[in-house]
């Protein structure tokens, strides 16, 4: 016999989960969502998110050179970045603005942090937040003379995202110019091309939730939160469904309240995370003079997260109080 | 506070793959090699010299403390050595090598022990060489002996087997279940204070829990709890909170809440001395393993060498792997075949090159998926990085803040996590430095002292 044996401290056995396989079940969710942005938004979307994937993956790749890092793109997070990122930017971005906020959510947002599991904000998000305040093509977030949508499904929409709607009018004249619910339904509407298509999204939400990447509460609690606080305020709870169809809410609640890096450890922790980002989302939609508060919301929560986490770790079991 | 439901959290494989087959007694050993040190406590003394005969059941090495136990030929023939051994875990203890004569004759001091209190019960299973047969290694004498210091009202008799592969305690259960009887019925004469006798099974073990409902159907102070399939149900603080809601506190015993726990082939075996007088010199062991082509459940002398166990099943289907003393999840790696089984052995496996081999390790992604995993709700992210905090104060510190004490090994963090993070291995290390920093500091109040 052989006398060379492998020599390891226990556990011998590993659950056959790696990081790559979860970001690979992320991208995979992501895939009826892409393919609902093509078919709704043209082609065009196709070259953003494209754009957006190779130039979050490419600069990772010479960001670990630069920096002589193992590489490390091949755990497929910055492709979930790229691909994120175009889903959630409006056909109206210009391509060099995708391959700008890319860059800036792998180098700045995540690499300069540490990489994978150590930055503190989402770096689709943050990115995403970024080129709202600073491209004006983004910030409208409408279907513009961009030459890749004409001909495309998204002509039949009508204008603006129903947020925008919902603000200047009444409800009853709301309801007659926004799109009905089935169409809200299917994504047939204005807004980033990849939060429109709710079943699309819902579908991937499920996948996760399936293969336990994700746990269920976060998203339900999210937009659980966002709808019961916008029936309350508005008194409509048909009105309160607009409110969770539109914007940026599922995608947000599916794809990036349930990040890693950037939300609690524990399951309580997680939890807390989404209500509050719920509860935020509200209180920027309405109160604040911005229409799209799910971003903003996210962000804000991605800084409390670790004192999230603290406040909301178990005691280990029959642990003594520490004396302080 | 509470904790609702069930502590364990993950799902491993079973493999339970021999949970049918009755063990085989295995032809004699050439030679066995038994070391001092196959219990908790301090490692016992060698009684014989180079040269000497010895038979089966013949004391080669008296228990040399409290906390001890002593070692019995388990071939007869002569001693060939005495020699120096690496255990597994790194330690080096002297260990009796016996060249057998093939015969195994037994020794003619074997007689059955008198008992009948629970002063002479406690000396004769001290003289049993009885040790924690789960993996533990805990000499049972001392657990029973803690009846005396605390209010003990309720004995847990593990038999969870919650590893991978692992069926000897499987085995027990069914085809000893008489010993199990007349065990419960000896723990019950001397140990009048105890109400409940809970067995702790897994819900895989269906025959197994079957068998005993209906050997106590008649019993009311005998419970067979039926423990979800979850690792580690085998642990301890686990297994003493899912069968009676108890929580042993940090730094306190079982003995504490009144509880003893006692692995269900260890209660077999002493039964059976209580019969017959013989000691521990041979144990049901399961061997198995992705590199194993006949798994079986063997029944072997102690300080069979692993090659003989391995011969005896026909041989690895590839060799090379890793070859673990007890299952996956908490066994030690072996270093050569010619490593001989001890009394707390309860399985060989073996894992073929692919098993064996390790993904790389990645960073933290920050899942929480080893919190989750954590049957006592650490937070393994933590020790890992208090280890890398500058300065041993602090390290130390943090690690005793995060409560890494609490830590029993299981290992479930180091299993979910999908970057491969080295987590318990990282509380092995974290453990060491702590003892360490304390040895230092009580070494330091000794020199202020001296001055
Ligand atoms: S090895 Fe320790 S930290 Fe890891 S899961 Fe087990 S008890 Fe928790
Ligand atoms: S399971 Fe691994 S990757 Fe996940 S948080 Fe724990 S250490 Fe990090």
């Amino acid at each position: 016999m052989n006398e060379q044996l492998i020599i390891t401290t226990s556990p011998h056995f590993k659950h056959p989960t790696t990081t790559q396989r979860i970001m690979l079940d992320v991208l995979i969710a992501l895939s009826p969502a892409v393919i609902a942005s093509v078919i709704i938004h043209g082609w065009y979307a196709l070259v953003m998110i494209a754009v957006t994937t190779l130039f979050a993956v490419g600069s990772e790749f010479i960001f670990n050179i630069c920096v002589k890092k193992t590489q490390t793109i091949s755990d497929l997070s910055s492709a979930v970045t790229g691909v994120l990122l175009a889903l959630n930017l409006p056909t109206s971005t210009e391509i060099w603005q995708c391959a700008v906020g890319a860059i800036f959510a792998i180098v700045v947002v995540k690499c300069l942090f540490g990489g994978i599991g150590k930055n503190f904000a989402n770096p689709a998000i943050t990115a995403r937040v970024l080129m709202l305040l600073a491209f004006a093509e983004v910030a409208g977030g409408q279907l513009g003379g961009n030459p890749f949508v004409e001909g495309s499904h998204a002509d039949l929409i009508a204008g603006a995202t129903p947020l925008v709607n919902i603000d200047k009018l009444s409800p009853e004249m709301f309801f007659k110019v926004t799109p009905s619910i089935p169409e809200m339904l299917l994504g047939l509407r204005a807004g980033a091309i990849g939060e429109g298509c709710i079943v699309a999204l819902v579908l991937g939400g499920i996948y996760l939730i399936v293969r336990r990447v994700i746990k269920w509460e976060v998203p339900v609690a999210f937009i659980g939160t966002v709808y019961l606080l916008s029936w309350l305020i508005t008194g409509n709870a048909l009105l309160a469904l607009y409110y969770i169809l539109s914007g940026g809410l599922f995608i947000g609640a599916i794809f990036m309240a349930t990040d890693y890096s950037t939300t609690p450890l524990n399951r309580l922790g997680k939890l807390v995370f989404a209500i509050g980002a719920g509860l935020l989302t509200v209180l920027i939609r309405f109160f604040g003079n911005y229409p799209e508060g799910v971003s903003f919301a996210i962000l804000i929560m991605n800084i409390l997260s670790p004192y999230i986490e603290k406040l909301c770790a178990k005691r280990p079991f029959g642990g003594a109080k520490n004396e302080k | 506070m509470f904790w609702f439901g069930f502590l364990g959290n993950t799902h491993i494989p079973h493999r339970k793959n021999t949970a049918g087959m009755a063990a085989e007694k295995i032809a004699p050993p050439g030679e066995v090699l038994l070391p001092m040190s196959q219990h908790i406590g301090a490692p016992a003394t060698p009684i014989v010299k180079v040269g000497d005969e010895v038979k089966v059941g013949q004391k080669i090495a008296e228990a040399s403390g409290y906390v001890s136990s002593p070692i019995y030929a388990s071939v007869s023939g002569k001693v060939s050595k005495i020699e120096s051994y690496l255990r597994p875990d790194g330690r080096t203890v002297p260990a009796i090598r016996i060249v057998s004569d093939g015969e195994m004759t037994l020794s003619d001091d074997i007689t059955p022990p008198e008992v009948n209190d629970l002063e002479s019960l406690v000396r004769a299973v001290r003289e049993s060489g009885l040790v924690g047969l789960g993996g533990a290694g805990f000499p049972t004498a001392v657990k029973l002996e803690g009846v005396k210091k605390a209010k003990i009202d309720t004995v847990i008799i593990n038999g969870a087997e919650c590893e991978p592969y692992i069926t000897s305690d499987t085995r027990t259960m069914l085809e000893e279940s008489d010993l199990i009887k007349e065990g419960i019925d000896t723990l019950k004469k001397y140990l009048p204070d105890v109400r409940s006798f809970i067995f702790g099974i897994e819900k895989n073990k269906p025959e197994c829990i079957k068998k005993l409902k209906e050997l106590f159907a008649l019993d009311e102070a005998v419970r067979v709890a039926t423990l979800p399939s979850l690792y580690p149900q085998g642990g301890e603080k686990v297994i003493i909170y899912n069968t009676t809601m108890r929580v042993v506190p940090e730094g306190k015993l079982p003995s504490d809440v009144g509880c003893i726990v006692m692995n269900v082939t260890s209660l077999a075996f002493m039964a059976k001395y209580l019969k017959t007088g013989i000691p521990l010199v041979e144990r049901s062991i399961t061997v198995d393993g992705s590199a194993i082509k006949n798994p079986k459940n063997l029944v072997a002398p102690i300080g069979t060498p692993i090659r003989a166990l391995i011969e005896a099943v026909g041989g690895l289907t590839e060799e090379g792997g890793k070859v673990i003393f007890g299952g996956p999840m908490m066994g030690q790696a072996a270093c050569s075949l010619d490593e001989p089984i001890t009394k707390t052995t309860g399985a060989i496996t073996a894992l073929s090159i692919k098993e064996s081999t390790e993904p790389p390790v990645t960073d933290c992604i920050h899942c929480g998926r080893c919190v989750e995993a954590c049957p006592v709700f650490l937070n393994p992210t933590v020790f890992s990085h208090a280890l890398g905090l500058e300065g041993k104060d602090e390290r130390v510190a943090r690690l005793e803040e995060a409560k890494l004490g609490l830590c029993m090994e299981c290992g479930c963090c180091s299993y979910v996590c999908p970057a491969n993070r080295p987590l318990v291995q990282n509380n092995r290390i974290g453990k060491a430095e702590i003892r360490e920093y304390k040895a230092h500091l009580i070494e330091l109040a000794k020199a202020k002292e001296g001055r």
